[in-house]
């Protein structure tokens, strides 16, 4: 594969790390027993915490802190025993404490990987640097007026996950791969709804470029994207600029930078007076957090399969490839549907493939084009199965079953009471065929004779009338074969 | 370490705190001679001690994941200079 930007002089590599900020899918925030519903009107779940009241002090919220163990655990990383939470100091109006309690020299979790799959069957793994825990901040809204920020707090001390990973990104398309991986593993883990458009999954993007071999370039930073197609689009432009400026001679100044999503480019944000300084310091309101073996080993108990084993299940039972197997494990929903599909039937499980197919091809373009979530498609996974048994049966035809499969999704019928009503059974009779083809060959006495004076692609013209007068219903192959024989007979 | 007049400013201006040339003067003896005083730690030797971060012995509290249902932007915005629908309001922060 080949990784490398076409340049003036050279090629050029990107390198890429991400950091990812996930929320934590809790009931209350982090340290305060505030509800974290999203949507809620304006500062109206805020505690005297949350508003940094003096003299109010943090309590730790345990569930928070076994959804983290659990993430780690999803994400092959090492768990901390000990860990510190910090405070990271800036001012800002949407930060009511004036700093950030995050975790800096000793994360809850520690160095892990994920691995991402390519459609071409290969895979690759990307190193994970750390997982901590922190604090959301609250939310800032600069364009309703004209001379004021409106602040809403309501977001202010939500449990945070950040999950920095180490530079092993060299494309867009792996950064995307890797992030839909991620989220995948947060939702089958369900620490983390992963709904992107809520902001409850969002990226810093770190990126350089440089020639193939060299050491690593200047990076910069780009804030914030909150959509895969964002990310690739933002990693896109922002890998231009920079070889940009390198092949006219220039330097990267290393930089913070926005990403506009309606001009897709990427712009500095305004440069600090001062280079960030932070000044962390461990919180004095809050002792270290310890973990025992003991905890750790029963969290481990209460998680699900992941979307890894479920993967090579999936391979081994239903000798799927690598790519439908990821396919299908990509979200948690699809993984449902398949396996309730596969087993309505115990015939099914030779037409997986098949069953994957339909799922991936037909179902979700249907659903793509009416907007739909699989969680409420109008195909139950139960009638998917029987229209593939009936494929397999060769009781219709694939091409039949396509509109049979529309049917299903606007009229919510089983395939079997559709095929049953329409009449669409496929016509298998070696008789009913050749009596077709007969017509057919007569009414065309002209085609027949181009036919055999080797106008060979002629034969697509006879399958198309055979076709027509059995409304599509004649079994493909036998109308085939049929045909060729009884042309090649004429001669 | 010693504090002198550039280092003063970084963390008058990193607190938001605007100090006079005579604050300032006052500040740099004021911290110097504190940190002298702390200084005097370094006489300790301190190898093979683990750091501590904390001196209280109790673990950390946890508490379960039960919301409170709060419905605070009353009480919350009491105290606002400015605010609007809800929303506190402040001179624009623009990035």
């Amino acid at each position: 594969m080949n990784n490398l930007i076409k340049g003036e002089k050279h090629d050029w590599e990107m390198v890429i790390g991400l950091e990812i900020h996930a929320q934590v899918k809790s009931n209350s925030k982090l340290f305060s027993s505030s509800s974290t519903k999203f949507g809620s009107s304006p500062n109206s779940q805020v505690s005297l915490v949350d508003a940094a009241m003096p003299g109010m002090l943090p309590v730790i919220n345990k569930y928070c802190v076994e959804q983290a163990v659990k993430t780690g655990v999803g994400l092959n990383a090492k768990i901390n025993n000990y860990s510190v939470f910090d405070r990271k100091n800036y001012f800002y109006a949407d930060l009511p404490q004036g700093y950030q309690i995050s975790q800096y020299k000793y994360p809850i979790v520690g160095e892990g990987k994920v691995t991402i799959d390519f459609k071409d069957g290969t895979s690759k793994d990307i190193r994970i640097v750390r997982l901590h825990l922190e604090q959301d901040a609250g939310k800032s809204l600069h364009d309703q007026n004209p001379s004021k920020t409106y602040v809403d707090l309501n977001r202010s001390g939500v449990a945070l996950m950040e999950i920095v990973s180490e530079p092993d990104i060299r494309t867009p398309d792996e950064a995307g791969m890797y992030i839909s991986k991620i989220r995948s593993i947060l939702m089958y883990l369900d620490t983390c709804d992963g709904n992107m458009q809520e902001g409850s999954l969002r990226a810093d993007v770190n990126i350089s470029v440089r020639k193939p071999g060299d050491e690593y370039g200047t990076r910069c930073e780009i804030k914030n994207l909150n959509s895969i197609k964002f990310i690739k689009q933002a990693i896109n432009y922002e890998a231009k600029r920079q070889i940009e400026i390198l092949e006219s001679g220039g330097s990267i100044e290393q930089n913070t930078m926005l990403f506009n999503t309606s001009t897709g480019k990427t712009r500095p944000m305004r440069n600090k007076e001062e280079a960030h300084d932070y000044r962390y310091f461990p919180d004095p309101d809050l002792l270290p957090l310890e973990i025992s073996d003991e905890e750790i080993k029963s969290i481990k108990s209460s998680i699900p399969q992941l979307p890894d084993e479920l993967k090579n299940k999936f391979i081994e039972t239903y000798k799927l490839s690598n790519y439908d197997a990821s396919v299908l494990t990509a979200e948690k929903q699809i993984s449902d549907y398949f396996n309730e599909a596969i087993n309505s039937d115990n015939t099914l499980k030779n037409s997986a493939k098949i069953v994957v197919n339909w799922i991936t091809s037909e179902l979700f373009s249907l659903l793509n084009k009416n907007n739909l979530e699989l969680n409420n498609s109008p195909v139950s996974p139960k009638n998917l199965g029987q229209l593939v048994k009936l494929i397999s049966s060769n009781e219709i035809s694939g091409k039949i079953a396509k509109d049979v499969m529309e049917d299903m999704f606007t009229s919510g019928k089983s395939a079997r009471e559709i095929v049953d009503e329409k009449g669409l059974k496929q016509v298998t009779d070696q008789r009913e065929i050749e009596k077709v083809i007969e017509e057919v060959i007569e009414d065309n006495p002209k085609m027949v004779q181009d036919y055999l004076g080797g106008k060979n692609k002629l034969l697509g013209f006879f399958v198309g009338q055979a076709m027509k007068k059995t409304k599509g219903k004649a079994n493909p192959k036998m109308l085939n074969d049929i045909l060729i024989n009884k042309l090649n007979k004429k001669n | 370490m010693k504090i002198d007049k550039n280092t003063i400013n970084k963390i008058a201006r990193l607190s938001r705190i605007k100090l006079d040339d005579k604050e300032s003067e006052d500040y740099i003896k004021d911290l110097n001679s504190i940190l002298e005083w702390v200084e005097q730690l370094n006489e300790v030797n301190t190898e093979n001690v683990e750091p501590l971060s904390n001196i209280s012995s109790s673990i950390l509290p946890k508490r379960e994941d039960v919301s409170k249902d709060s419905n605070s932007s009353d009480e919350i915005l009491e105290n606002a200079p400015d605010k609007l629908e809800g929303f506190f309001a402040v001179p624009k922060v623009v990035e």
